[in-house]
């Protein structure tokens, strides 16, 4: 246990030191914070992690030569993959986040601006409730109705057999996507305290 | 549901976290990290730390204090305080920051919003205003000259938002450690004007403050200073005190939902024979 090789995805834009702490905080050792192909080779896992804009997230990816190195680790190696945020945004076909931009294309479903009732600030922004579809392996601790902190204005609209969580605001947002060895969550389980440690240790353990 | 977040601003002036009264005296409290990992087990929501002294210095952002104090933070963290170009921002999200929020780029260079947004996203971005009451009615203040700013909040986030802010910080200077409660009027002025979530901050004294500002304004979180730093538990028992009124996440192990208050809603001390008993129970940690 915590000798799996973590690789946190580094292109300029994510909060990769919080990812980072969450993660060495449950004991992994071996845990980089990189954007080379050496240690992205080398890796067991990789994280994606997002803070940022959508365009800005995929072009820096693009720039650092990473999007045929990921195809050939996740599509041909089937290494498991976590997108956080808009690192699970990358995962989809694209994003219309200021103008058309072409994701990763992994998983079917676009990334659609939140258009919400009136009352419904956007961003969606603080702690909601989620709804859990499919357990395993992402929340096989984590209890249904348990609360994450969430932080976007955008949305990943995708079909429901790749859904495995999702919440209520205003209308049902995805909150978690999967589909073989691919992961993706909305929210940001390294800033959702105790639940997103467990979390991280659940998916980790996976794998 | 999405939950009302219950906030705590830690404000950090010459590398000590302080409470700050009327924005002009200031008491020591320790050091941030402490800060940090102590609001993080009670239970916090989100946490908001302002360097007051970078921008009055002119001096960058203390880049190496934040990566120490941020390691055992796993709730939110905005950071804020001498922040005026894009590599600043770039380097705050290696250390452990999930957002920044801009006062006096705002203030002076409002086109840091707009490219910031680009980049990071306008879920990153937070517009701290801070605002006095005049005989004009509500004005911005500027916390490094001193002055104020001929404009209302109201307008001023207004125009943030339309920027690209994805947050907004409203913090009134008068009520600022007062202990007078929240300006609610101030909050719902910049409440109705905007669209992006609203923050507001100034004047905690407990719980019931917290109540009113949920229930009386459209704010989405609730944000202290001075107040959580003085008692242990200081976040969960309000919290507990709150939830009597309305909705918020409580999901420590302590939830204090058997005990009782006082009219100050401090936490009363259980009668012996409970405290006697309690002796004997063993809490094991969980193991995550």
């Amino acid at each position: 246990m915590n000798k799996q090789n973590i690789v946190i995805i580094d292109y300029g834009v994510g909060n990769t030191h919080s990812v980072s702490n969450a993660i060495s905080y449950l004991g992994y050792k071996k845990l980089k914070i990189s954007d080379s192909e050496e240690q992205i080779k080398k890796a067991d896992a990789l994280i994606l992690p997002g803070v940022g804009a959508y365009e800005e997230a995929i072009k820096n990816l693009r720039v650092r030569n990473l999007e045929d190195l990921l195809n050939e680790e996740v599509l041909v190696k089937k290494k498991p993959i976590l997108g956080i945020c808009v690192g699970m945004q990358m995962l989809s076909e694209g994003s219309e986040e200021n103008g058309w931009h072409k994701g990763l294309n992994w998983m079917k479903g676009k990334v659609k601006k939140l258009e919400l009732p009136e009352k419904f600030a956007i961003p969606h922004v603080g702690w909601n409730n989620i709804s859990i579809g499919n357990k395993e392996p992402m929340f096989n601790r984590i209890e249904n109705d348990s609360n994450f902190y969430f932080d976007h204005s955008y949305y990943f609209d995708c079909a429901d057999d790749i859904m495995a969580a999702w919440c209520d605001y205003g209308k049902k947002v995805t909150a978690a996507v999967q589909k073989d060895n691919i992961f993706g969550v909305q929210f940001h389980p390294e800033k959702s305290q105790t639940n997103g440690l467990k979390f991280f240790r659940g998916f980790l353990n996976s794998i | 549901m999405l939950k009302k977040r219950i906030v705590a601003n830690v404000v950090v002036k010459d590398g000590i976290v302080v409470q700050s009264i009327n924005f002009k005296k200031y008491l020591p409290v320790g050091k941030a990290a402490i800060a940090l990992e102590f609001l993080n087990n009670w239970g916090i929501d989100e946490i908001i730390l302002t360097d007051i002294s970078a921008s009055k210095k002119n001096a960058e952002p203390d880049f190496e204090q934040i990566r120490k104090a941020t390691l055992k933070c796993h709730v939110p963290l905005t950071i804020g305080g001498g922040i005026t170009k894009i590599e600043h921002i770039k380097e705050m999200m290696h250390c452990g920051s999930d957002k920044i929020s801009l006062n006096q780029a705002a203030i002076k260079n409002p086109k840091l919003i707009t490219e910031a947004a680009h980049i990071f996203g306008d879920q990153c971005i937070v517009v701290s205003v801070d605002a006095v009451k005049t005989d004009k009615g509500y004005r911005v203040y500027d916390y490094v000259t001193g002055k104020t700013i001929d404009t209302s909040p109201a307008d001023f986030c207004f125009k943030a938002q339309e920027l690209g802010a994805g947050e907004i910080l409203i913090n009134s200077v008068d009520r600022d450690g007062s202990y007078q409660g929240f300006d609610l009027e101030l909050i719902n002025s910049v409440c109705d004007k905007v669209k992006v979530p609203v923050i507001c901050c100034g004047g905690a004294k407990n719980a019931n403050d917290f109540i009113q500002a949920l229930t009386k304004t459209n704010a989405s979180a609730i944000c202290a200073a001075n107040f959580f730093h003085f008692t242990e538990h200081s976040v969960n028992t309000t919290k507990a005190n709150i939830l009597k009124e309305t909705k918020v996440r409580l999901e420590t192990h302590a939830d204090y939902n058997e005990c009782s208050f006082d009219s100050e809603l401090r936490l009363k001390k259980k009668d012996d024979i409970t405290l006697e008993e309690m002796l004997f129970i063993k809490i094991e940690k969980e193991i995550i």
